[in-house]
């Protein structure tokens, strides 16, 4: 590692630990209800969308109401996503003529965008129309977001309510999400993206002349039936464009990670400079690490909230810290090589290979950690040509559950989760009834975490060992030998856990790889979004019992590394076996298997 | 009989114990724990893989498969073994008390006074509100309540406390136990409970365990255990096609064998909090049982280690029963011995504990015997509520005792007066807690007795470590409430209930229920009944009546109101040691790990070999190694289950620390050093 890694990894997490706070308190207010100065400016707007929709946003609604909600939005949601896909060739704004994509593909594509995966098995560039992109997948970023904190927010509410059954009103939390958070912060990040050169058209793609000149010769069957070579010049290229601005900037905030490109942060349009890179990559912990402030303030104790993010920074910085020096160390290869040639003129330039020269070895692996950490999924570098270790790393982040910072919402109720088994087995070693928050931890709340818990394991280790031994399955593979292993694990890895972050090296567009890779999102999302608002209905219920100094503190030190421990077994213990197949025998056999 | 301490191992509980490990193979038992059952399952699994490796089938040596079954056989047995022994105790128990149930008969009455007919009837034919006459010598047949009559009544059968104890009509000691003796007199009683639902019936099943339901907490981590063992099952499970597709991929080696991944999957899974769970709640119950206290359920156990509140009735678990003198005052111009003799005199008929203890005092200061009473010919005053006052009329003293108005209204009558200095001297005995009494011979007031409240020796070290503990005690009490608070002040409760009514206790309690907090209560009295029944914790004294044992969940045989405290302890300990033990056995899964994988894929991938970090000697051997120990570990733990885990009355963030740092940081080293051992010791004997 360099001095620079260093001190781009201490600038990387000041900037987000500073901006937590305000930009937290603030996200406390919007969802409270209370008048902020954007109020003033779009306050007329959110009125609008009430009385447009018939929504009285001072309903309540209980555990039950809230989850048909979100379900009904995110299934109708799918559906028109879904349509607009197969008929996009009949629609406008298709300047490039696109044909319907495959029913197989636009199922994949429709419940990734929905579920806040956006796991991509094509091509934007070569599959989607404008339309498609603008009015389906942009428009999914910001509600599968919203949605995300919405049920955050409902779970909060279950904390700190007393004896209720109201979880709030899911459409109001849904509008003023996106209308007071999503939309502001993604009007400044576009604006600025713009400015470091990212596109922003609805023109068609651009043909251009080549500098130079560039020549290919292919083996063809000829006219008269035998193998003929054929040699073509290729003088101009196509330059592909379009509405990206937009769509880049809520798919960094809202962790949805969606490339406009198929080549997503690594290609120029999307991500052109090094500036660019740092305001994507900031992007992505913004939302998630400020969430963590909006729980302290909604609960009222804002220790609380700190030291959730405390544990999500203990796991984060030395996976951080590991995945960048794992690249910049010496590939075992090239030190083979320099042992037995010593004449040979061979420096250590670390992992290179896979990775964009504008960016370099430490922002890729920054921008790789956080991005599978929070479930964001989009890359700037290839992982599939990662060392081992820095394979291992993102692959093991999604892994955990996508509960280090994780999604928007998502990553932080899923850490409630972790921190429900954390206080339940903490809680029982001090000899009481578990309690967090003064809320009473019982059998019903420990059945709904563990079912969180356990989903996401179940359905990607279901799915691998399903895909190693179906014929033909692996016929998809980039790579034999423990690296396809790698790869078939982290595709499970991250649709089962809605990251979208892709290994690469595995062809995903088949049928098998969208449909089952379709269930898995859908499954990994919604089995965890209803069992959460069960639990915050249970919890809501349930009397707050003061605090003694025979309460389990979980605002402290202890706690906090308790719940980084637990987060790590669950993970190291589910996960070992697998990964020891995959990158540990990687990395054991320093490259020559 | 009475409930003895036993040591932990007795020989006759061991010997049943292992006769009714062995009983509890039956699947229907199994089934109730679904973490062994895995074991049962994976244990019956490779005894099947074992008969075929005999037949020929299969890979793997039939000696490692067997001795890998083998060992799973012992996994189920030993856990088997651990509830046995937990049992085992209260079995002989239960036994013991049945011995005492003999068939007695009962001469039922028919009408509620001694001389009504009567007939006879076989004990367990007796109902509910059946009337039945008691004599010298005779067993009580049923529980009831004292109708008429008083009696000496040996309560060793359940009390273990051999002095007889009284017991009458009305009041607060009309309570009889079935199964007690009458030493002597009679009493008529009105049975309250139908055959099968007394109090010793309900005594021999929770000591034996029968009806023991699961706790709520108990039920919640029996949860959280079996989505850990689906967790585990599935990270085995598809270890399979994964080998499959590694040897696919590398062209040699052997996918895992069924043997090795039922032997990870046991291991891996926590079989060492899932054999020890029942045995903790059985022995928790069971150290209740030890402590004299019947609980209605092992919920009420459990709820104890909760409480955030205790109330307490000041009178006997706060200051030792009754007041006290402490100090004489005189008037001016009045020696102390003088009003010593005074205050003896005035005292000689007065049997309540302040009078005796006013005579314990006198006699400290007054060296002279009372003086031949009957040749004095005293005659005795006794006191009366229009009074006030009590005393005696000798020769021609008129000696009075009593409370200051009283007295100085009698002086006035008189033409004397209360002196000023008595009057300040008084308000600061009131002040200060005390209750002050004065002396008069005639018109002349002699001086003040000042009598306290005595809080027991060690109360406020008791109540320290409550506070530690993070529970608030409150003192109830009739007194006024300068006294209370003197009081609760020397006590060192943290509040306190003055001029307490029934209502009033009711009231605090569901406030603080209100405000989420868990009570409890220790009560005796028929009045006590609403609050014990309020409360969520409410432990009644045996000496109490009826009505007080039916509303509380708990009863003390002892009748020690601050047996509270060791209850709540035995609650926590209950909670700790499942807690602990738990994470011991999540944290033990780090080290198989390194000892199975190693193992499991070397074949495949020799640099595995790498994480064979404890340089197990073979393949075999560490899978071996680690089943060994995971089975063992089980009969290490059984006594920690037993006895549990100490608590130790510190704040709860201290002793999270302590206990993480023994079993968790403990568990993830204590099973690489084990494996290793037995490893080693496999090795030298050259079984592997």
């Amino acid at each position: 590692m360099t001095d620079n890694s260093w001190l781009q990894i201490g600038l990387y997490l000041a900037t987000i630990i500073l901006c937590a706070r305000p930009l937290g308190v603030w996200m406390a207010a919007v969802y409270e209800g209370r008048k902020t100065f954007l109020h003033r400016a779009l306050g007329w707007l959110e009125r609008l969308i009430y009385r447009a929709a018939g929504i009285r946003p001072d309903d309540p609604m209980n555990w039950k109401a809230y989850a048909t909600a979100v379900m009904l939005l995110s299934l109708l949601s799918g559906i028109a996503l879904y349509g607009l896909q197969c008929l996009q060739g009949y629609l406008p704004l298709n300047p490039e003529h696109m044909s319907g994509v495959s029913p197989d593909l636009a199922f994949n594509t429709a419940i990734s965008f929905v579920t806040n995966t956006n796991w991509q098995s094509y091509n934007g560039e070569t599959t989607l129309s404008y339309l498609t992109q603008m009015l389906g997948l942009t428009v999914q970023n910001f509600i599968s977001a919203a949605v995300g904190m919405a049920v955050l927010v409902a779970l909060i509410r279950g904390l700190r309510g007393k004896q209720t059954d109201n979880l709030g009103n899911f459409w109001a939390d849904l509008t003023r999400g996106i209308l007071y958070i999503l939309l502001p912060l993604s009007v400044v990040l576009a604006m600025l993206l713009v400015s470091q050169g990212v596109v922003q058209s609805l023109n068609p793609y651009q043909k251009v002349r080549l500098v130079e000149p560039q020549h290919y010769s292919m083996r063809t069957t000829g006219s008269n039936g035998k193998m003929v070579n054929t040699r073509t010049v290729v003088r101009h290229q196509l330059l592909p464009t379009g509405p990206a601005a937009s769509q880049i900037a809520i798919k960094q905030l809202g962790t949805n990670g969606g490339g406009f490109f198929g080549a997503n942060s690594a290609y120029p349009y999307e991500n052109p400079t090094p500036l660019s890179n740092w305001l994507e990559m900031a992007a992505i912990l913004l939302i998630p690490a400020a969430l963590c402030c909006t729980f302290g303030r909604m609960v009222g104790d804002m220790r609380q909230g700190w030291a959730i993010m405390a544990a999500m920074l203990l796991l984060l910085i030395p996976l951080m810290i590991g995945c960048t020096a794992a690249e910049h160390a010496q590939n075992p290869a090239v030190a083979h090589l320099i042992h037995h040639h010593p004449g040979w003129a061979l420096k250590n330039h670390g992992y290179m290979e896979g990775k964009e020269t504008r960016f370099g070895i430490t922002d890729s692996a920054i921008w790789t950690t956080v991005t599978t950490a929070a479930s964001n999924g989009s890359v700037n570098s290839m992982l599939d040509s990662y060392s081992a270790i820095g394979g291992l790393i993102p692959m093991w982040l999604l892994q955990l559950g996508e509960v280090v910072f994780g999604g928007v919402g998502s990553g932080l109720y899923g850490m409630i989760m972790f921190v429900i088994v954390t206080v339940f087995i903490a809680g029982l070693m001090v000899g009481r009834t578990p309690e967090y928050l003064g809320k009473k931890i019982e059998a019903f709340e420990i059945k709904m975490a563990a079912i969180c818990v356990l989903v996401p394991p179940a359905l990607l280790l279901t799915a691998t060992a399903v895909a190693c031994v179906l014929p033909g399955v692996t016929n998809a593979l980039g790579n034999t030998g423990p690296h396809g292993f790698s790869e078939i694990l982290y595709w499970a890895s991250s649709t089962a856990n809605n990251n979208g972050s892709a290994f690469a090296g595995l062809g995903t567009n088949s049928v098998f790889y969208n449909i089952v890779g379709g269930v898995l999102m859908w499954v990994g999302r919604f089995w965890i979004i209803i069992p959460t608002l069960a639990l915050a209905g249970s919890l809501a219920k349930k009397k707050i019992i003061p605090p003694s100094s025979g309460t389990l503190p979980t605002h402290n030190g202890m706690f906090t590394c308790l719940l980084a421990a637990t987060v790590v077994l669950v993970g190291a213990l589910t996960f070992f076996p697998a990964l020891a197949l995959g990158p540990i025998v990687e990395f054991l056999s320093g490259g020559r298997l | 009989m009475s409930i003895s301490t036993q040591s932990l191992f007795n020989r006759t509980i061991l010997r049943r114990a292992v006769l009714d490990a062995l009983g509890k193979f039956d699947p229907r038992v199994q089934v109730r724990n679904p973490v062994m059952c895995v074991v049962y399952a994976g244990a019956i699994f490779t005894s099947g893989l074992f008969v075929r490796a005999l037949a020929g089938g299969g890979g793997t040596s039939a000696g490692f498969i067997l001795a890998i079954s083998a060992w799973l056989w012992f996994t189920v047995l030993f856990a088997n073994f651990a509830e046995a022994m937990a049992e085992g105790r209260g079995k002989a128990q239960a036994d013991t008390l049945r011995k005492g149930r003999r068939e007695v008969t009962a001469k039922v009455l028919a009408e509620p006074h001694k001389g009504a007919v009567q007939r006879i009837a076989a004990a367990a034919d007796l109902r509910q509100s059946d009337i039945v006459l008691v004599e010298a010598g005779e067993v009580i047949p049923a529980d009831g309540t004292v109708v008429e009559g008083m009696a000496t009544v040996d309560e060793s059968a359940i009390t273990g406390e051999s002095a007889p104890v009284i017991r009458e009509s009305g009041g607060d000691r009309s309570s009889v136990t079935g199964g007690t003796r009458v030493l002597s007199d009679w009493l008529v009683i009105r049975v309250t409970c139908d055959p099968g639902e007394t109090f010793l019936d309900r005594m021999i099943a929770m000591v034996e365990g029968a009806k023991r339901q699961k706790t709520p907490n108990e039920i919640a981590l029996n949860i959280l255990l079996a989505k850990l063992t689906i967790i585990f099952l599935l990270a085995t499970a598809t270890l399979l096609p994964f080998s499959i597709y590694a040897v696919h991929a590398v062209g040699h080696g052997s996918p895992v064998s069924m043997t090795i991944l039922a032997a990870l999957l046991v291991c891996l899974i926590p079989t060492t909090i899932g054999g020890l769970l029942s045995a903790i709640g059985i022995a928790g119950m069971d150290r209740m049982i030890q402590k004299n206290v019947i609980a209605t359920s092992g919920r009420a156990v459990e709820a104890a280690g909760d409480v955030d509140v205790l109330l307490l009735d000041k009178t006997g678990t706060i200051t030792l029963g009754n007041r006290q003198a402490v100090e004489f005052i005189c008037a001016p111009g009045v020696s102390l011995s003088d009003l010593a003799e005074a205050a003896q005199l005035a005292s000689l008929v007065d049997e309540t504990p302040e009078g005796r203890s006013i005579m314990v005092l006198a006699k400290q200061y007054c060296k002279r015997r009372p003086r031949d009473l009957e040749s004095a010919q005293a005659h005795f005053i006794p006191f009366s509520a229009q009074t006030r006052m009590s005393g005696v009329d000798i020769a021609n003293r008129q000696i009075r005792k009593g409370a200051i108005e009283s007295i100085a209204r009698h002086a006035a009558q008189l033409g004397g007066s209360f002196p000023a200095e008595l009057e300040t001297a008084a308000q600061t005995i009131a002040r200060s807690g005390g209750t002050p009494l004065a002396v008069a011979q005639g018109s002349q007031v002699l001086g003040v007795i000042a009598l306290k409240d005595i809080v027991k020796p060690g109360i406020k070290e008791r109540f320290g470590e409550l506070r530690r503990m993070g529970i608030k005690t409150v003192m109830i009490t009739g007194d006024n409430p300068l006294t209370a608070a003197a009081i609760a002040a020397e006590a060192g409760v943290d509040d306190f209930l003055a001029q307490a009514t029934p209502e009033a206790k009711l009231k605090l309690i569901r406030e603080h229920q209100q405000g989420g907090r868990l009570v409890a209560m220790t009560g005796d009295g028929t009045n006590d009944a609403p609050a014990l029944a309020q409360a969520d914790v409410a432990v009644a004294m045996n000496s109490g009546t009826h009505a007080a044992k039916e509303a509380g969940n708990m009863v003390d045989l002892d009748s020690n109101p601050t047996k509270l405290i060791e209850i709540i302890e035995t609650g926590k300990q209950m909670l700790m040691t499942r807690g602990s033990l738990t994470t011991f056995s999540i944290a033990n899964d780090v080290s198989k790990y390194f000892a199975i994988i190693p193992a499991m894929f070397s074949g495949i991938y020799p640099c595995m070999n790498r994480l064979n970090i404890m340089h197990l000697s073979t393949p075999g051997s560490a899978i071996l190694s680690a089943v060994i120990f995971n089975a063992l570990i089980i009969i290490i733990l059984i006594p920690l289950a037993l006895r549990g885990v100490k608590y130790r009355p510190m704040p709860a963030a201290k002793l999270l620390m302590h206990n993480v740092l023994i079993y968790g940081i403990g568990g993830l080293i204590a099973p690489f050093i084990g494996i290793k051992l037995i490893d080693m010791a496999l090795t030298a004997m050259h079984l592997v």
